[in-house]
């Protein structure tokens, strides 16, 4: 019936409409801007391993009481976390994986590279230990006997830097566990919690950072293992955005805090992070700086 | 895990009026709020001419709404980042991990629905109006105010949908929020944080407080509509 | 701003003194086809002002149909149709208003009803306050002005539809079977509302299947079978004397079966 109906005749009230829908709107959006006040803060992308560890909680606060600046965290994985920055959504790269950190440089996005703190990948699994490599501190020779015996292990699979240390043991090996035929070996394509929320509930074996499993509260049965080899060693680098390359960064700032980490205060700091007396993150600036 | 555990640790929670907890509950409320009313003041209107208005492709813009209701919050999330980025178009408006961007994401989940959603209900009222408007001579503009409000006692529910799918929604306002915390720090993105630590309890206790909330939010909806005697109208 | 001349009548209580009878309506040869289906073909009637035609004849025939082809709600296929000469506009259906056999009703007070429509029609202010109030006293309805429409009964909410057309002060009134579904006191009641319209001067239009109704209210009788005018005229003459067999079967309450096609 409607189809029929003649023609309209007065169509002024349209753009009217529009018009204050607009107002409506740019005042709801003004009446929010007060969310969005802040004074002085950069943006840091770094990884959901460090996140996890509560360290930020632990140094981000005494690093603003002491500059006001304020520190705002984005935990991803550090595949993410470096492309974020390269595009420019971040002031500080914090994250664990010197190749990628290294690449990030020399494609012009970061300004100079500096280690900061290092802590250790350790193999956890099941309380029965299907695999039998309680107590070992070679992790490569864990490894091979997990995918012998077809044990499940479930990787990361999120291209973050626990998951490319954990790729570069399997390589090592020669083993390419991704394959699609090795059903024992999952991808789970999260976070470190959620990968070890995972592995504890279908008993499988994983690699994580020790920092996370430390503060991971969801441990139930499950165990260290594997500890103490030097290729489950955990380099953290920071790295400014390059101020050449994204003008809007708060470069500044960004220096004073990369400053500050590395400094005995910030150092400090970090190795005061523990959980039930035990150091979650070893500083190692100031070695570093030695070396360099 | 204990289940009685739980519910006490929520309680406890509520109970001790946590500072940290009342931020997240209150940008949580503030967030999912605001997107909510404007997706409204751009959902609603878009609902009703498109319920009340017969044009060519009209076909197609009903099929595009009902789509973009199913619209995953990732999705959206990553199209959002791309806009806001520092590389992006939007850039240089320094939106990115600010509550505004969360904001921002969640009108492009929840103003499709509110639009789909009304587009049937205005639709359904204007097939009954149609002649005597037509007959009264009542101008487009009026139609769309008219048919508005009186759909305004069967609307509630659309943009309780709305309000459900921004509360509850987690994927895009932690890619464009960043989860920062006390700053972009919202109930869901704190429960998805909670579980990767392993703190279940915790992030579960959240859940019910997100919950709770829920529940007030309708029942302040329900009451407000209680208030007129609805039978009498509809 | 007034498009309808009986604007200027500002009060439901005067008496239009339109000149007699002149011709509101001519419809000269109209059909109306969808789909190569023709519900009305060759219909030419003329309404008059101040008189009251009644459309009669069975289901389908094309009645409600012919009210909106009169009303411009529907464009007509072929022929043409003069409101005091010109062509139909949004100003002669301003000078029309038309009542639905289902009372459609706005969620909204009797009061509000009433004031959408003259809001609608560019009445403002105490202007609005006033038709509305007078339309409601008219109507019996002064004492159910802030109750919401729907709650009313349908003998009410029909009382409100008649009086809300008239309010913005038509000078035809086109009623598609106004008391189908009323009960006799709810009939009789709708029937005065249009009776005092009538002797306002306003024009009426009125299709009913009711045969006691179309005595009571007819001037003029149009009878309409299957799409064409089986007979048209002065309204007791028809009574008196049907002329065609379809009329006359009608009239008797028989089926009339069209045994020789046209």
């Amino acid at each position: 019936m409607d189809d029929f109906l003649l023609k309209p005749k007065r169509i002024s009230g349209l753009p009217e409409m529009a018009r204050r829908l607009l107002a409506v709107i740019s005042l709801c959006l003004s009446i929010l801007t007060p969310l969005n006040a802040a004074e002085n803060y950069i943006v840091m992308q770094s990884t959901t391993s460090a996140k996890n560890s509560g360290l930020f909680d632990h140094i981000l606060p005494i690093f603003k009481a002491e500059t006001g600046i304020e520190v705002r965290v984005v935990a991803v994985g550090t595949g993410q976390a470096i492309r974020n920055a390269a595009n420019g959504d971040g002031d500080v790269l914090l994250v664990h994986s010197r190749e990628a950190e290294e690449q990030f440089i020399a494609d012009g996005f970061g300004v100079k590279r500096y280690d900061v703190m290092y802590n250790d990948f350790v193999i956890v699994g099941p309380p029965d230990d299907p695999a039998k490599i309680a107590g070992s501190d070679d992790a490569l020779w864990a490894l091979r006997q997990i995918a012998l015996g077809e044990h499940d292990f479930m990787s990361r699979g999120d291209d973050s830097g626990t998951h490319r240390a954990e790729r570069r043991l399997w390589e090592s090996l020669g083993i390419s566990p991704s394959a699609r035929h090795q059903r024992w070996y999952k991808e789970t394509g999260s976070g470190m919690g959620s990968t070890l929320n995972i592995a504890v509930g279908i008993a499988a074996y994983t690699l994580t950072d020790r920092g996370t499993w430390l503060a991971f509260k969801n441990k139930q049965d499950h165990l260290i293992f594997v500890q103490g080899d030097p290729l489950l060693f955990n380099q953290y680098g920071i790295i400014a955005v390059n101020p050449e390359r994204h003008p809007h960064v708060n470069s500044e700032s960004a220096q004073r805090f990369i400053e500050w980490i590395r400094s005995d205060v910030g150092q400090r700091a970090i190795a005061d992070h523990q959980i039930e007396g035990q150091s979650l993150f070893s500083p190692n600036a100031v070695a570093a700086h030695v070396q360099n | 895990m204990n289940n009685d555990g739980v519910l006490l640790q929520a309680a406890r929670l509520i109970a001790e009026w946590d500072p940290a907890l009342f931020e997240i509950v209150l940008l949580s409320l503030q967030v999912t709020m605001s997107a909510v009313v404007i997706s409204c003041l751009l959902g609603l209107p878009l609902g009703a001419a498109v319920g009340a208005f017969r044009f060519h492709g009209r076909g197609a813009v009903i099929l595009i709404l009902n789509v973009l209701m199913g619209l995953p919050p990732v999705v959206v999330g990553l199209l959002v980042y791309l806009v806001l980025s520092a590389s992006g178009p939007l850039g240089v408006l320094e939106l990115l991990y600010t509550p505004t961007a969360m904001i921002i994401a969640q009108i492009v989940l929840v103003t499709p629905i509110i639009a789909a959603l009304s587009r049937q209900v205005i639709e359904d009222l204007y097939l009954e109006y149609a002649e005597q408007f037509a007959s009264f001579g009542v101008s487009r503009y009026t139609r769309v105010r008219a048919l508005l409000w009186d759909a305004r006692y069967t609307l509630p529910t659309v943009v309780l949908a709305g309000v459900g799918r921004a509360v509850a929604e987690v994927g895009a306002v932690m890619i464009v929020g960043g989860n920062i915390n006390h700053v972009t720090r919202v109930m869901t993105t704190a429960i998805a944080l909670e579980t990767s630590r392993g703190d279940l309890e915790l992030a579960l206790a959240l859940g019910i407080i997100l919950l709770a909330l829920a529940l007030v939010v309708n029942v302040f909806v329900m009451a407000l509509r209680g208030t007129r005697v609805r039978g009498a109208y509809a | 701003m007034p498009k309808c001349d009986a604007k200027r009548q500002s009060s439901l209580g005067e008496v239009i003194d339109s000149k007699i009878e002149l011709p509101l309506i001519s419809a000269r040869d109209i059909g109306f086809s969808l789909n190569g289906q023709w519900f009305l073909k060759d219909v030419s009637i003329t309404v008059r002002a101040r008189k009251r035609t009644v459309l009669i004849g069975p289901n389908g025939a094309g009645k409600s149909l012919l009210l909106r082809l009169f009303h411009g709600l529907i464009p007509a296929s072929t022929g043409e149709i003069l409101w005091k000469g010109q062509k139909l506009s949004s100003n002669s259906q301003e000078c029309q208003a038309m009542v639905f056999q289902r009372p459609v009703m706005l969620r909204r007070s009797v009061m509000a009803n009433m004031r959408f429509v003259l809001g609608v029609r560019g009445f403002a202010g105490r202007e609005q306050t006033r038709r509305a109030k007078d339309a409601l006293e008219m109507a019996g309805l002064t004492s159910l002005a802030s109750r919401p429409a729907r709650v009313l009964s349908g003998g009410e909410q029909q009382c409100l539809a008649v009086a809300r057309a008239l309010a913005c002060g038509p000078e035809l009134l086109l009623l598609d079977e106004p008391t189908a579904s009323l009960d006799p006191a709810a009939t009789s009641r709708v029937e005065e509302l249009i009776t005092a319209a009538h002797e306002r001067g306003i024009a009426v239009v009125m299709v009913t299947h009711d045969q006691g109704q179309a005595r009571r209210m007819a001037d003029q009788l149009v009878f309409l079978q299957s799409g064409r005018v089986a007979e048209a005229g002065d309204a007791a003459a028809m009574f008196a004397t049907p002329k065609s067999p379809a009329l006359r079967a009608w009239l008797d309450g028989r089926l009339f079966v069209e045994t020789e096609a046209n």
